[in-house]
């Protein structure tokens, strides 16, 4: 029995937490799945060129830069690690190996002016570096590890007070025209947070529930040219559409549970969301979810493409995409470890729609 | 009915030894290469969990090596990885090191390497089943590496409370073992608490679960190690309850086997008339340390090994690789170490033949 013991044994009480999934209540489809036309796509096959030795944990984090540089925000052995590629999927160089933020890979982003950010839900922090990788700036705080490894607060404990400098497993950040900051925040505190572009706590709106305005896990966070903030509140399958300031102003139910979140730029911009299958990878839930859906921004559903599964095309729990083009979409996927291309063919789906 | 085949067979080959059966079972000879393994210099294997060969003979030997780290999230404790998997050509020359530091590997548990050479890593710690390209690329990933644990840790649930009933879904929990059939169909044995067998296709989509933990046929206490043959019968190491269950690919139970004590690693040669090898290992004492050789109807053909640290005896085998017949490749637990076992069966010949005077 000696393979049983030790670290296996602590293993056992998470492994626990399956068993239940597998007998949760599978939910319906998302309510356009039915009448949302399908995209054509197709995915380049080994996208992201690694060297030797050097893999891709979990793929949390995708994002692209002005140039067509790609970020990989990725869970890997050690800790979590930032990699950077060229347009094609050229390994340049790594970013941050063993920055004290690093710890559990939420998010990668890239603001207007190329500057990478990080988000993290291990450390709760938010990192901003200048495009050639420095740290200009940070966010609440990674915890001192003094007093020994904390316990895990049982289920259903309230959680502490949000602090205006603090996170509570973050999960993403945008930027207005301005600069200003919206951090989605997060697993335990439930709420959008904005910030002035230095960092500055302005507002925040949400706690923990399903009303107008709370949230369930803000999983993703975008906005679009007018200033006007989208949030994936995952555990409501909805988007919650927010002023600048944070009002309410209306929400999309119709796309599932939304995972990940993109608003591609350029005068006239359109919304991703994927209600992609849980990341245990259940295939029970495969009927139901894994695919991705193009909107409008006001949440017209104009079609929808892909499906879970392990293969080339198909998703393997879709965490984050990126769409500064349109058309040529980045998805990073939790449990399959990678980073997908993928090109739409939306006119294909137009003389099919014809054809009918 | 082949089971008469079968045992025609041994009646045909080893009429001469019949007497024994029943009675002791034959020895194999064997041999033990010496350092085997060439390790760079600051390399060094640790628990050996798995070791398994490709079609060019290179070894593959999945380790546990160092400490596994826990790190300190907000309120959660997370785990790093601490098992390493190297390649070795045939002559045992370090060749490379495949996916150092990677997400999944936590605690090792088996290494085996399909009919494409392609290299499949089970990990009990990140209850991961990974399959790497020949090159050592990712191509697919199974099951999910748990996020955090709990501290303290919060005590499982009643092991009654999972009995009888094979979970179905792709989530393991301290899975152990994997097999193919000719198709391509995925076999993972699942763990000692879930103890079921989950079956997938070839793209690592789900398809069905049996077993479930308890004693009556068809369930599983700690399904081990899993062996498909080239009639797409699955041989199981149910450890627990000390025998080998024999299922079709749907998983109905054909039959089980219960003498060759508890069966922690099998392996199945290759070629037209197949063997299975199971291993009743010891724990790191010098007691009960036996690999049979059978047919695949059960059928023993004879023994070999014994418990303790020299060369040719072992210390706890936790996986066999047995891709030609009488080149048996052994990973031990406590010894640190893999084996390559060469077998001299003729010689079972001699003794009998000697013993019968």
């Amino acid at each position: 029995m000696k393979c049983h013991i030790g670290l296996f044994s602590l293993l056992l009480a998470v492994g626990f937490a399956p068993r239940l999934l597998a007998q949760e209540n599978v939910p319906p489809p998302a309510k356009a799945f039915a009448t949302a036309p399908e995209i054509a796509y197709d995915s380049v096959p080994n996208f992201l060129k690694l060297p030797t030795g050097l893999y891709l944990g979990e793929g949390i984090g995708v994002a692209r830069n002005s140039k067509g540089d790609v970020f990989v925000y990725t869970r890997s052995g050690e800790a979590s690690r930032l990699f950077e590629f060229d347009p094609k999927g050229m390994f340049i160089r790594e970013i941050g190996k063993g920055l004290l933020g690093f710890q559990m890979a939420h998010a990668v982003r890239v603001d207007p002016q190329d500057n990478i950010w990080v988000v993290d839900e291990g450390t709760d922090m938010v990192i901003k570096f200048t495009s050639d990788g420095r740290v200009a700036m940070t966010m609440g705080r990674r915890p001192e590890f003094g007093g020994g490894l904390r316990a895990t607060p049982p289920p259903n404990t309230p959680p502490p007070a949000a602090e205006p400098y603090r996170f509570g497993r973050p999960t993403d950040v945008a930027w207005d025209a301005a600069g200003n900051i919206f951090i989605s925040d997060g697993y335990t505190n439930s709420r959008v947070v904005k910030y002035d572009k230095d960092g500055r706590f302005i507002k925040a709106i949400g706690t923990k529930g399903n009303g107008p305005g709370q949230f369930n896990t803000p999983h993703s966070i975008q906005t679009d040219a007018k200033g006007i903030v989208y949030v994936a509140d995952r555990g409501n399958r909805r988007i919650q559409v927010l002023s600048n300031d944070l009002e309410v102003k209306a929400v999309y139910d119709n796309v599932g549970t939304p995972w990940a979140l993109c608003i591609t730029p350029g005068p006239h911009q359109y919304l991703y969301s994927s209600n992609s299958n849980p990341d245990n990878n259940n295939s029970l839930f495969n009927a139901v979810s894994g695919e991705i859906y193009k909107m409008e921004l006001d949440g017209t559903v104009l079609g929808k493409f892909g499906k879970a599964g392990k293969q080339l095309k198909e998703f393997t729990t879709v965490h984050a995409m990126d769409c500064r083009n349109e058309n040529d979409l980045l998805t990073a996927e939790i449990t399959g470890w990678r980073v997908q291309r993928l090109t739409l063919h939306p006119q294909t789906q137009t003389s099919s729609r014809a054809s009918r | 009915m082949k089971r008469s085949v079968y045992l025609f067979c041994v009646l045909s080959l080893c009429f001469a030894a019949m007497p024994l059966f029943g009675q002791s079972i034959p020895e194999i000879a064997y041999d033990s290469t010496p350092n085997l393994l060439k390790m760079p210099d600051d390399i060094y294997l640790g628990e050996v969990l798995g070791v398994s060969t490709n079609s060019k003979g290179h070894i593959y030997v999945y380790t546990r090596t160092g400490s596994v780290n826990l790190t300190t999230g907000t309120n959660r404790v997370l785990v790093r990885s601490a098992s390493r998997l190297f390649e070795f050509d045939q002559t045992g020359k370090y060749v490379r090191e495949i996916g150092q530091g990677l997400y999944g590997f936590v605690q090792a548990h088996a290494v085996r390497v399909d009919a494409q050479d392609n290299i499949w890593v089970v990990d009990e710690g990140s209850n991961m089943v990974i399959k790497f390209d020949p090159e050592g690329r990712v191509l697919m990933t199974m099951g999910r590496k748990p996020e955090a644990i709990n501290n303290p840790v919060r005590p499982p649930a009643p092991a009654a409370a999972g009995r009888g009933t094979a979970f179905p879904g792709d989530t393991f929990n301290g899975p152990s073992d994997v097999a193919w059939d000719a198709a391509g169909d995925i076999f993972v044995a699942d763990g000692s608490v879930p103890s079921r067998v989950a079956k997938f296709d070839k793209n690592g989509v789900y398809i069905k679960s049996w077993g479930g933990r308890g004693e009556a046929p068809g369930q599983f206490s700690s399904p081990h190690s899993i062996v498909v043959d080239a009639k797409e019968n699955v041989y199981v190491a149910d450890r627990g309850n000390k025998r080998i269950q024999v299922f079709d690919t749907d998983g109905n139970l054909k039959t089980q086997y219960a003498n060759v004590g508890a069966p922690w690693a099998l392996c199945i040669t290759s070629g037209p008339h197949q063997y299975l090898y199971s291993s009743d290992s010891n724990t790191g004492d010098f007691e009960n340390a036996t690999i049979y050789k059978m047919e695949l109807d059960g059928t023993i053909l004879g023994k070999f090994g014994a418990g303790g640290k020299q060369l040719k005896a072992f210390g706890t085998v936790h996986e066999m690789d047995c891709r030609k017949e009488n080149e048996v490749y052994v990973g031990e637990i406590t010894n640190w170490r893999v084996q390559k076992l060469t077998l001299h069966p003729q010689k079972i010949e001699s003794s009998r033949t000697a013993a019968a005077k």
